[in-house]
């Protein structure tokens, strides 16, 4: 793999993570973390979105003139959400009902149409599909982190997994809407302070 | 290749692209998806029948299933009978209640052709996770198996006999109405025929 | 469910910025001053009112009928967006001053999540026309409390020291949270 290619892969991972960083996104980013699966889900159904409309973006870029830009950009973002969450109600019914209204509400997930804009729309198909997944996967590890730790200290599992018998009083508060301001808050500070030693 | 400019045959053109292209996949996607969608839907309501009633029916519940309408309701149940050797010895009621914590919650009720209720699965729920949410653990449910109530349901806040959920109540309200709205519609049905 | 109910139920119990999470990036981005959020407040009660009207129409004229609800993100977003172009166009041309004062909001609120997942979530309610109306104008007028709160909030907070750490996002988040926390006080109100 030649540098440039890395360099976009990697890009959204640390250094411009879109969560941390750029604090894109932040609805689902915020709704959907009460449980570390919830987070991989939304994160991978972005991803996959993020991925495909960027190449969609970059492969239709010489044929659409700037006056309507942004709509064209917004028509293939939905259609790529509505074709991920038919594909998600048919395949996985469980996490599309836990991520309920957040699927659609991709449509307006910043990162999307913020790299169709920046990145897809000057770059090549092959640079823009690594910049998608690029994005995505730090979004992903972004709220998959978050969901750890909210369902760790709120519901006192991981991935299901119980750390206590049923019954057993965890810190609910975590689970619940302060929490996820709370919880993000303090790994922003977390991340600054890596970024900041370095 | 250049940029096409933005003269209006150009923007037109493009967006009708556009639309074919995005009319295209999401109608393709939409062929294949539409069936596994259904199924998926009725597979939670079938797995819940199963868990509650315990019994393999020979017909399907699905397209045999009934509407009950209740007095003073606007919206009716769906009730899916089940039988075994032609004769309907079990129903699955889906019933709701709107005064659940976070809004609406939507349970399947089990009740034998002679009145006894078999069980409830949560199938909806917006309640706290935690809390409200221990509506669906065992030692709430099973409060209700093998009851055949001549009163209403309530809980015991109310003057009834159901133990609520501890720092619970409105969502053990919430289950109890829902079960006794089922139980209505039962009674209903066994008046009927 | 009562008109009155709504209005509480969405301003308060299940606020759209604090406990359903809709609307985040203008409730930190434009959170800054007071008289800025007023603003956005307004300009979103506005378009949510207006949007919530094409939006009914839309899905019970078209998608209903025709058994398309599957088209329903493409479609809506695409209603919102269009809407708001032509609010900013009608404005500019007939009230001037109000333009001056919401203008430049406007932009920003096809992006606001908060407009589409309001309207969906009315349908997936199966809200009547003046319910619809009623839950959309509701859910704004919270977000407007919240963000007008919360602009409140962050302008004591900048004349105050901070650790180098917790400035800027961090403590506006954590700051969000204490609010959240105080909005958890008010559920189960109305059961």
């Amino acid at each position: 793999m030649d540098k440039t290619s890395k360099e976009n892969l990697t890009r959204g991972i640390i250094r411009e993570n879109p969560t941390f960083v750029m604090l894109l996104g932040m609805c689902p980013t915020l709704g959907v973390t009460t449980s570390a699966l919830n987070g991989l889900g939304m994160g991978l159904a972005t991803m996959f979105v993020l991925a495909l409309s960027n190449m969609a973006v970059s492969s239709f870029k010489n044929v659409i003139p700037d006056g309507v830009r942004i709509p064209a950009y917004i028509v293939i973002i939905a259609s790529f959400v509505t074709v991920i969450e038919m594909l998600m109600a048919a395949y996985v019914p469980l996490l599309h009902r836990a991520l309920g209204i957040y699927i659609p509400l991709i449509v307006v997930n910043c990162i999307i149409l913020g790299r169709a804009e920046a990145f897809a729309s000057k770059n090549s198909i092959g640079q823009s599909l690594l910049d998608g997944i690029g994005m995505g996967l730090g979004f992903t590890i972004a709220l998959f982190l978050l969901g750890s730790i909210r369902e760790i200290l709120g519901s006192g599992s991981f991935l299901g997994y119980n750390f206590f018998d049923e019954g057993a009083e965890t810190i609910l508060m975590f689970i619940m809407p302060p929490g996820a301001f709370l919880v993000l808050g303090f790994l922003i500070v977390i991340f600054n302070r890596i970024k900041g030693a370095k | 290749m250049k940029k096409i400019p933005s003269s209006l045959k150009n923007m037109i053109l493009s967006l009708c692209l556009i639309g074919i292209f995005s009319a295209f996949i999401i109608g393709s996607v939409h062929q294949i998806t539409e069936k596994p969608i259904a199924e998926a839907k009725n597979r939670a309501e079938a797995d819940a029948i199963y868990k509650i009633i315990g019994m393999k029916a020979d017909n399907n519940p699905f397209a045999d299933k009934l509407k009950v309408k209740l007095k003073n309701s606007k919206s009716k149940l769906t009730v899916y009978p089940l039988k075994k050797d032609g004769l309907i010895k079990a129903f699955a009621i889906k019933s709701n209640s709107n005064k659940g914590f976070g809004g609406k919650l939507e349970i399947l009720v089990g009740i034998t052709i002679d009145g006894y209720i078999l069980g409830y699965e949560v199938l909806k729920s917006q309640e706290t996770p935690g809390l409200g949410s221990k509506v669906s653990e065992e030692k709430f449910k099973s409060q209700f198996v093998g009851l055949r109530p001549k009163e209403e349901l309530k809980v015991k806040q109310d003057g009834g006999e159901i133990d609520a959920v501890t720092a619970a109540t409105i969502s053990s309200r919430a289950v109890t109405e829902a079960v006794q709205k089922a139980y209505d519609g039962y009674k209903k049905l066994s008046h009927r025929r | 469910m009562s008109y009155a109910m709504i209005f509480i139920a969405a301003i308060f119990v299940n606020n759209i910025v604090l406990s359903q999470f809709l609307g985040i990036c203008p409730f930190l981005g434009v959170s800054k001053k007071i008289s800025t959020s007023v603003g956005m407040g307004f300009a979103v009660m506005f378009v949510m009112t207006l949007s919530s009207i094409a939006t009914y129409a839309i899905y019970h004229g078209l998608l209903l009928p025709y058994n398309l609800q599957y088209m329903i993100t493409v479609v809506f977003i695409l209603v919102i967006a269009s809407l708001v172009q032509v609010v900013e166009i009608i404005m500019k041309k007939m009230t001037p001053s109000l333009y001056q004062a919401l203008g430049i909001f406007l932009p920003l609120i096809t992006t606001n999540c908060a407009v589409l997942g309001i309207a969906i979530l009315s349908v997936q309610k199966e809200l009547s026309l003046a319910e619809t109306v009623c839950y959309n104008l509701a859910n704004a007028m919270g977000f407007t409390l919240a963000i007008v709160l919360f602009a409140g909030l962050r302008e004591r907070l900048s004349r105050t020291k901070i650790p180098q750490a917790l400035q800027g996002t961090p403590i506006a988040l954590i700051t969000a949270g204490l609010l959240s926390m105080a909005f958890m006080g008010f559920s189960g109100v109305g059961n």
